[in-house]
């Protein structure tokens, strides 16, 4: 019991640093980056007078020196308060990034749900037959998946199925008229509209997580319980469904916690593509116009949700394996490079 | 079900019997081989391929089909895309190496201090690693492109500074379970300083998993550039980038799709090349994963 409470406190003090650690390195290199956001205001503006310009600065404190813009920045930050956005509108931060979380976080989740429901199959049925007809083709597809660009194959899909073959809309949440829709064809338009972008989610992490599941099946029935387990002549069935793919599926979880920031990453591009209004295409507008405190709240954001996944996995992880209860915070140090491959 | 399944048990303990032939064992490095091979010819030699100046603009060829005259046609200012992808290709490449260059050698350095020291160093590199692992990191890629100038020096270094976890880890491993070895004790009962260990008996046995590593970096690396060049933050017009030929490609998707398909076939072929070559070198230089 004790031992499972320091394996809690030891991952808790771990976020703690790593939260800590992104905050202190986004900070820093936003700001000591040549140029300020008060530049697009007054020196592209003949009006403005320097005088003006150390108005502005004192009014977003960016007169002080950075410990003490970033001690500011953290004590704010403490009560929730993200600041207020610098562009025109002035709203503040949280409210701008609330009402975009939505579209991004649901994209993610139905894809990443669709990712696991295929990937894992695909994954089990190569590694059961190593080598054979199965393993051979979803190998060339998933080397295929891996050196595609996400934005490349959007551009064919569009050419393909909004310009060639109109079927599916290629631009925005919503079509004409969408008000006067009735509730039911109201769904029907949203679900249209995002078919693209989730299944090019999906089609984005499935070659990484079946790659991952057929190396991590293969792993498995190397192990000489597997062998036990044929020997005494139980159906295949069993021994895929029952001995192997239980301990396979350990390291896909603590992979699922890596894929977050690479998720987040993707919705930049995908959300521009398809002129999707969701937190990567707030992020782009925000880098485009500097907006210092809405770059901040994105990227705090993202650190939040990828500790947040990093956190589920190892719960997971630790309900699934009871052998990891034992040993903390190794479970984060697998599968790295597949996480940095999205 | 179940009776096909004892088949195919029935035909694994059969496999081992038949030998993998040539095709089964050096295919995939022959294929990376072979494309990385082909694109890094075409780029390095790309002045004498290209029929076309890249950024000379011909008004009276806008917007061309493929045709024998431009192979793969021109784009809406007129200029020949297959000269464009051949000079493209020179950005890709060179990106792609100079930015694990840089992630290879900060992994390097901080992997060998981690693994070798141990303690507190271990501790407090490990500790970075954990933070840029959990880095949204393309947003920061994007954030700091767009602060400095987007410039092929700036993506490069914002590449590798972001890219080099991994390697720091693999290393960090490896020198881990090398220090305690035999031949290291050696070392240091003959008097070898810590720097000397490290650099003459450590690094040298250390550096196969870091090799596959970097050839899949270099691939990485590619996609990484080609996605800011298309979000219009990396190469910068005029100067082609298969990235930024895609991004132009795109506002002119209905009247000129083959603007939109050639630079992506450019770079599904490099990234291909060099994930089929960084993961049949990781099986040969594996023996574990040899069948």
């Amino acid at each position: 019991m004790t031992r499972t409470l320091l394996r809690i406190l030891a991952k808790l003090a771990w976020v703690a640093v790593v939260f800590f650690g992104i905050t202190v390195i986004s900070f820093w290199v936003i700001h000591l980056a040549p140029g300020k956001p008060t530049d697009l205001q007054t020196t592209l503006n003949p009006g403005a007078s320097a005088v003006a310009r150390e108005r502005l600065e004192k009014l977003y404190g960016l007169d002080q020196p950075i410990h003490v813009q970033y001690g500011q920045w953290l004590s704010r930050m403490s009560r929730l308060d993200f600041g207020r956005s610098m562009s025109g509108d002035s709203r503040p931060v949280w409210d701008k990034i609330k009402e975009r979380l939505p579209l991004t976080f649901g994209m993610n989740v139905i894809s990443l749900v669709l990712t696991l429901a295929i990937a894992i199959p695909i994954g089990v049925a190569a590694a059961w037959k190593q080598g054979g007809a199965f393993d051979r083709i979803s190998t060339v597809i998933v080397f295929a998946g891996f050196a595609m660009p996400g934005f490349w194959l959007a551009l064919l899909l569009m050419l393909l199925l909004g310009i060639i073959w109109p079927v599916l809309p290629i631009s925005g949440l919503t079509s004409l008229g969408f008000e006067k829709f009735s509730a039911w064809d109201k769904a029907v338009d949203v679900c249209r509209h995002l078919a693209l972008p989730v299944f090019l989610y999906t089609f984005g992490s499935l070659a990484g997580m079946s790659r991952f599941m057929r190396s991590s099946m293969l792993e498995v029935l190397r192990q000489d319980y597997i062998l036990t387990a044929r020997a005494k002549g139980l159906p295949a069935r069993t021994v895929i469904f029952r001995h192997a793919m239980r301990n396979a599926l350990l390291p896909v979880i603590t992979l699922l916690g890596l894929s977050v920031p690479g998720l987040i990453g993707g919705s930049v591009i995908i959300e521009s593509i398809f002129a999707l209004p969701g937190l990567g295409q707030l992020f782009y507008q925000a880098v485009m116009s500097r907006d210092y405190p809405l770059i901040m709240g994105s990227l705090v954001l993202g650190a939040v949700l990828t500790l947040l996944g990093n956190l589920l996995a190892d719960m997971g992880y630790g309900l699934a394996d009871p052998r990891i209860r034992q040993t903390a915070g190794q479970a984060a140090g697998q599968g790295a490079r597949n996480g940095e491959d999205a | 079900m179940s009776a096909s399944l004892s088949a195919s048990l029935a035909a694994r303990r059969r496999k081992p019997l038949a030998p993998p032939t040539w095709l089964d064992r050096y295919g995939m490095l022959a294929l990376g081989l072979a494309l990385v091979g082909g694109m890094s010819l075409a780029a390095l030699f790309a002045p004498l391929f290209a029929p076309y100046d890249p950024n000379a603009i011909n008004v009276d060829a806008l917007l061309l089909k493929p045709s024998a005259a431009h192979l793969l046609g021109t784009d809406a200012l007129g200029r020949d895309v297959l000269s464009r992808i051949l000079y493209g290709g020179r950005v890709s490449l060179w990106v792609g190496f100079v930015a694990v260059g840089i992630s290879t050698a900060i992994g390097l350095a901080l992997g060998l201090a981690a693994g070798y020291f141990g303690r507190l160093t271990d501790e407090v590199i490990m500790r970075l690693v954990d933070v840029m692992l959990c880095f949204p990191s393309f947003f920061l890629i994007l954030a700091v492109i767009a602060f400095l100038e987007p410039n092929l020096t700036n993506i490069m270094a914002v590449i590798g500074l972001t890219s080099w976890m991994g390697v720091a880890r693999l290393v960090r491993a490896e020198a881990m379970s090398l220090r305690g070895r035999d031949f290291v004790l050696a070392a240091k009962v003959a008097g070898a300083g810590p720097a000397r260990i490290i650099l003459r008996h450590i690094l040298p046995n250390a550096l196969a998993p870091v090799l596959v590593s970097a050839t899949l970096g270099v691939a990485g690396a590619i996609l990484v550039e080609s996605s800011l060049s298309f979000l219009g933050l990396g190469v910068q017009p005029p100067d082609a980038s298969w990235g930024n030929m895609l991004m132009d490609g795109k506002e002119v998707l209905e009247v000129a799709p083959w603007l939109s398909v050639f630079p992506g076939l450019a770079i599904l072929f490099t990234v291909l090349g060099y994930n089929l070559l960084g993961e049949s070198l990781r099986d040969l230089l594996d023996p574990r994963l040899r069948r």
